[in-house]
């Protein structure tokens, strides 16, 4: 670190750390990683980023699926609508279930930075538990519906609400899946640095996971309900 | 932290610049408490009488987003501090593609909509 009085200086210059102002100030050896001076940034910043991105794009991948579900809402081609469909206490515990095992995923980073064997196992087994209780009861309201007549092959409505909800489901499996294979990986070998950057990988995931799942019950369920 | 996840010029996504365990967990539990609220206003409003029927979508599109603001803040410690910047840049041009997918695909649909037949019209001029 360099002395307070440079800090001082290059935050004025360049506050958002672009890298010209202070390469210009400092010869461009020391600061700005990440920016093409002073070197690429470490490789927990670089993998975390590249994670970011790819969930990005995964969101871009949802917001299709949502659109989709919003321009068919009322294509039901006299088959059920949303409100005849949906039981708000079943949406209501799914979406607690989830929101629980986000902030129990959160304690399990919290526990990793103090290298808490312990605690990191137990907050994921939490995370992991909760994320179970979800899928048994999304796999519940989706064969009641099945049971109805009310598939994916009933109506546009329907296949487009299958598809949106299903794609989550199916990434919270993967998610689960993903969280045993942390958890034996965190047992086995420990906080060594690359099991640190795929955890960091794995609570960003379960977030976003989460940000969908919003998303989803206000678009599908609760807007859906509505109509 | 290990000395290798301290980054004076750049931070990962999702990493939370604490050495406090204190901290950390306060700003979990903030995030958990004000994603929770703002759930239970969501059910809410569904059932509540409070707000003009047409306005209640606008409302629960509120809602999500300050959610999902709480979650990218509280949740993935998505910061306006200069060490975020790329990665605010990368959450600002996604946004920017979710934004356009759905409200291209709503305005554009809507759109359509008005300029066919209904479809009860149709059949009747079909037989």
């Amino acid at each position: 670190m360099s002395t307070s009085e440079t800090l001082h200086e290059r935050d004025i210059v360049d506050p958002y750390r672009l890298g010209r102002a202070h390469a210009a100030l400092h010869g461009g050896r020391e600061y700005a990683t990440g920016h093409g001076e002073g070197g690429p940034a470490s490789k927990y910043v670089i993998v975390g980023y590249g994670f970011w991105i790819f969930l990005l794009s995964d969101i871009v991948m949802f917001s299709a699926f949502f659109a989709a579900h919003a321009v068919l809402q009322t294509a039901t081609a006299g088959g059920p609508s949303g409100r005849d469909l949906f039981d708000p206490s079943s949406i209501a515990l799914e979406t607690a279930c989830l929101l629980v095992s986000s902030f129990t995923c959160g304690l399990s980073a919290v526990a990793t930075g103090a290298r808490s064997q312990l605690w990191v196992q137990v907050f994921l087994l939490i995370t992991g538990l909760l994320g179970l209780a979800f899928l048994a009861l999304e796999a519940r309201d989706f064969a009641g519906m099945v049971m109805q007549g009310a598939g994916p092959q009933r109506s546009a409505f329907l296949s487009s609400l299958f598809a949106v909800v299903g794609c989550h489901g199916l990434h919270v499996s993967a998610g689960l899946l993903w969280l045993g294979t942390m958890m034996a990986q965190i047992f086995v070998k420990g906080f060594r640095p690359n099991i640190l950057r795929r955890m960091l990988c794995f609570n960003l995931f379960w977030h976003v996971l989460d940000v969908i799942w919003v998303a989803l019950f206000t678009i599908v369920y609760l807007i859906g309900e509505g109509r | 932290m290990s000395d290798e996840n301290v980054e004076r010029d750049d931070i990962a996504p999702g990493f939370l610049d604490s050495p406090d365990l204190r901290d950390a967990v306060q700003s979990y539990v903030i995030g958990f408490v004000l994603a929770s609220l703002l759930t239970a206003a969501s059910f809410y409003v569904l059932y509540t009488h409070l707000i003009w029927g047409p306005g209640i979508p606008v409302a629960l599109a509120v809602l999500a987003v300050a959610q999902i603001g709480v979650h990218l803040v509280f949740f993935m410690h998505i910061t306006t501090a200069p060490d975020n910047t790329n990665n605010i840049l990368a959450l600002a041009f996604g946004v920017l593609i979710v934004v356009l997918i759905i409200g291209g695909s709503l305005w554009i649909m809507h759109h359509l909509n008005d300029r066919l037949m209904p479809m009860q019209e149709m059949m009747q001029m079909q037989r």
